[in-house]
């Protein structure tokens, strides 16, 4: 009897596995590698959701992509990149791109997917010299690179201040990994270049305690505080400096911090805190009642459904969107919907979001057009300022969309990508 | 008096309030293992629980609300707007004593007798389970923890010292947070209040007793059971006092259980048996990480000196003094 139930069960099995394999096999797989537990699942699941509801949306307005269903099968990292490796190396078979969601993450992937084939997107993060497709054939980080993000930052305080910041001050405040110390080189060039002074001040992870990093800031007094945090180092950040009384309007962040879960634990502290954003924030975007038609109210969220229209939660579907439109893209310039991957990154290279496209697409208004090209794989590298206001509980957006300092950001980025060129022995294309 | 000495002495003061919220943590992981011989390594995500259930109890929020939604097709979120801190933090302490009672019953009765590292195994175990359950429990969101303690700086302070400072120089006073000045009266309060219930309580006699010798306390007919019990709860209610006050300066989300990562090296300097070593741990590791960022942090090219630096003392320590400074004192007969 007990033989029998044990046949049976492995059968069950099997035809379980097998289906599943079908499933990915015949649809066009996006895996997701993300972080829905431990110390950055607050960040890591309102952009998970927008994914997905994205995905699911898709699926159920058009039936897919060109008729082909969007198969996106959810890895864990937790943010830790030895997990993420294995996430990839799992889910690699018959992926069309990976979305790795961290800099250390995505600086791990790089020569593994140019090794096997496989795209990678991180939008806005990871290694910012990957705006170099001539080099980083399989890597792709537009609409903005965290060099243009830098040089941004310095450009709205150049307005501030009518374009002269000589001898002011402006700390960095990062988390100490691959992702916090990728704006240093950009900022210090550009403090050689306007004549401010740099002050550099990394927090280790997770971030909790940020006491001597603050009172270093009261002591100094800094005319302006950059950064780049991420998950509990952002609220802490964002509470200290309220608690020392430093300006707000003077405190700027990156655009992965500056999302609601920032800034409500500061409460009125935290009222004219500023960050950058390459996406708009708000639920009233065509995508928004489309999801909300066909995944929402059919009660097929993800999640609880209660990060709708969040900042990360819009990021996600901005990101999604992107991946989507490259595979739409292929299947156009192959004349196929069974894309292969690297038909899939051959759209992804010949994207172009133009603001008409993205109305189509339901993202009127929502991010400044962009295109994608065999030497740009960075896109427009533009972001806007945004200001939270603590009193309506909304972020606002008070600038236009800006581009940074090209001149200095290209450089760097040629240097770079020359550098990793070399060291790779990789020879540049798209001549 | 010299800015320079002036940064000095804000620097301490901020390093010993520090310190005191890494106490708060630290004297829960010595009372069980004082108590039980067990090194509770889900201290830290008892105090995340805490906090998670606070804000649930305040906020209203309706416990595995997600995972009955998806079973059920329901949609419940909250069952009532808000509730008083004063009820919500009574029904907390509850919580934690039953949180206790199912932890001896669950794992601690059936692990009696074995081998410490078993027992710091299970507590792994636990460490894990317990922030998923939580996770279940109350999501992964950011919470907004307010029990009406005042945080920011205290103005009161920074008017009184600014004008400490030599005649002309820039000086903009000292800096304190109120939410630390909160963490450490009431850590005072705290530590007196063990300290009166293990010397004059009956109870606390009991828990004395079991702490020197477990066999001699059963002998003369103490219930080891319901000794393990009471100190799982009261380090259970320590948790809830350091998730408040770490969970209002930053927001209740899953990170704050990593501060049980913070007591670790609070628990080398102080000895892991000592109530006492625990806070003067705590206090040296709150201040030595302070002044190491801010005077030689400078001189580290990878920086976040607050960081790392108390393992660094935690190892000189470990190398001159393994016991800590109150811990007893290792004795190996051959």
């Amino acid at each position: 009897m007990r033989i029998k139930q044990l046949l049976i069960g492995m059968t069950a099995t099997v035809i379980a596995v097998s289906s599943y394999v079908e499933m990915a096999i015949a649809d066009l797989k996006f895996p997701m590698l993300v972080y829905r537990t431990g110390a950055y699942a607050p960040n890591g699941i309102p952009n998970a959701d927008g994914f997905v509801d994205y995905y699911k949306m898709i699926n159920a307005r058009d039936g897919g992509i060109g008729g082909e269903k969007i198969f996106h099968p959810e890895c864990e990292t937790g943010y830790k990149t030895q997990v993420g490796v294995e996430c990839y190396e799992k889910n690699k078979k018959d992926a069309m791109v990976f979305q790795p969601m961290s800099t250390g993450i995505t600086y791990q992937l790089i020569p593994k997917a140019t090794a096997d084939g496989v795209s990678i997107y991180s939008t806005g993060y990871g290694r910012t010299s990957a705006a170099n497709g001539k080099v980083f054939k399989w890597v792709f980080n537009a609409p903005v690179t965290y060099w243009d993000g830098a040089s941004i930052a310095v450009r709205h305080i150049l307005k501030q201040n009518l374009g002269n910041i000589k001898g002011k001050k402006i700390a960095l405040v990062y988390h100490n990994s691959a992702y916090g110390k990728e704006p240093i080189r950009t900022l210090e060039t550009l403090a050689k270049k306007h004549g401010y002074k740099l002050m550099l001040l990394p927090v280790d992870h997770p971030g909790q305690e940020q006491k001597a990093t603050w009172l270093k800031i009261r002591k100094a007094r800094p005319n302006y505080v950059l950064m780049w945090g991420w998950g509990v180092m952002n609220q802490v950040a964002i509470k200290s400096a309220a608690s020392i009384k430093f300006p707000m309007e003077n405190f700027i962040g990156i655009w992965w911090s500056g999302s609601e879960n920032d800034v409500l634990p500061a409460g009125q502290g935290a009222h004219g805190y500023k960050s950058l954003t390459f996406n708009a924030p708000g639920s009233n975007y065509q995508v928004h009642a489309d999801i909300k038609k066909y995944v929402h109210d059919k009660g097929e969220a993800s999640g609880d459904g209660s990060h709708f229209g969040t900042v990360l939660y819009n990021r996600g579907l901005f990101q999604a969107m992107v991946q989507v439109e490259a595979a739409t893209v292929a299947q156009k310039i192959h004349g196929t919907s069974k894309i292969t991957p690297a038909m899939y990154r051959d759209g992804f290279e010949n994207i172009n979001l133009t603001a008409k496209r993205l109305e189509e697409l339901g993202f009127k208004d929502f991010a400044p057009p962009f295109k994608i090209t065999c030497e740009n794989h960075g896109g427009s590298g533009l972001a806007a300022v945004q200001q939270w206001d603590a009193k309506t509980k909304k972020w606002n957006m008070i600038t236009e969309y800006m581009y940074g300092d090209s001149d200095v950001v290209q450089k760097l980025i040629a240097e770079d990508s020359s550098k990793y060129a070399a060291e790779q022995k990789i020879a540049e294309r798209c001549n | 008096m010299s800015v320079e000495l002036l940064n000095f002495i804000e620097t301490v003061l901020n390093g010993l309030m520090s310190g005191v919220m890494y106490s708060l943590v630290a004297l829960g992981f010595v009372l069980i293992f004082k108590a039980s011989g067990v090194f509770n390594f889900a201290q830290g995500v008892f105090a995340l629980f805490a906090a998670l259930t606070l804000v649930g109890y305040q906020t209203g929020q309706v416990p595995f609300a997600h995972l009955i939604n998806e079973l059920f097709g329901t949609n419940y979120h909250n069952w009532y707007a808000s509730m008083p801190n004063f009820l919500a933090i009574l029904l907390t302490m509850v919580t934690m004593i039953a949180l206790a009672w199912i932890i001896e019953r669950l794992v601690l009765k059936h692990l009696v007798n074995q081998d410490p590292i078993i027992l710091f195994m299970a507590t792994i175990g636990l460490a894990f389970a317990l922030e998923g359950v939580g996770d279940l429990m109350w999501g992964s969101d950011v919470k907004v923890l307010d029990v009406g303690i005042p945080s920011g700086g205290s103005v009161w302070l920074e008017e009184a010292t600014i004008g400490l400072a030599a005649e002309g120089s820039e000086y903009y006073g000292m800096y304190v947070d109120v939410l630390n000045i909160w963490a450490t009266v009431i850590a005072v309060i705290l530590v007196v209040s063990l300290a009166l219930f293990s010397q004059y309580t009956k109870t606390g006699r009991a828990l004395r007793a079991v702490a020197d010798d477990h066999q001699a306390a059963l002998s003369v007919g103490i219930s080891l059971r319901s000794i393990w019990i009471l100190v799982w709860a009261i380090s259970g209610f320590i948790a809830m006092v350091a998730g408040i006050m770490w969970g209002t300066e930053s927001g209740v989300q899953f990170s704050l259980s990593l501060i049980a990562l913070k007591a670790l090296p609070v628990l080398i300097l102080g000895g892991f048996t000592s109530i006492p070593g625990a806070i003067i741990g705590g206090l040296l590791i709150g201040v030595g990480e302070k002044l190491a960022e801010i005077y030689i942090g400078g001189y580290f090219e990878t920086g976040a000196l607050e960081n790392w630096f108390a393992y660094v003392m935690a190892l000189v320590f470990l190398l001159f003094r393994p016991q800590g400074l109150f811990g007893d004192k290792i004795i190996e007969r051959v």
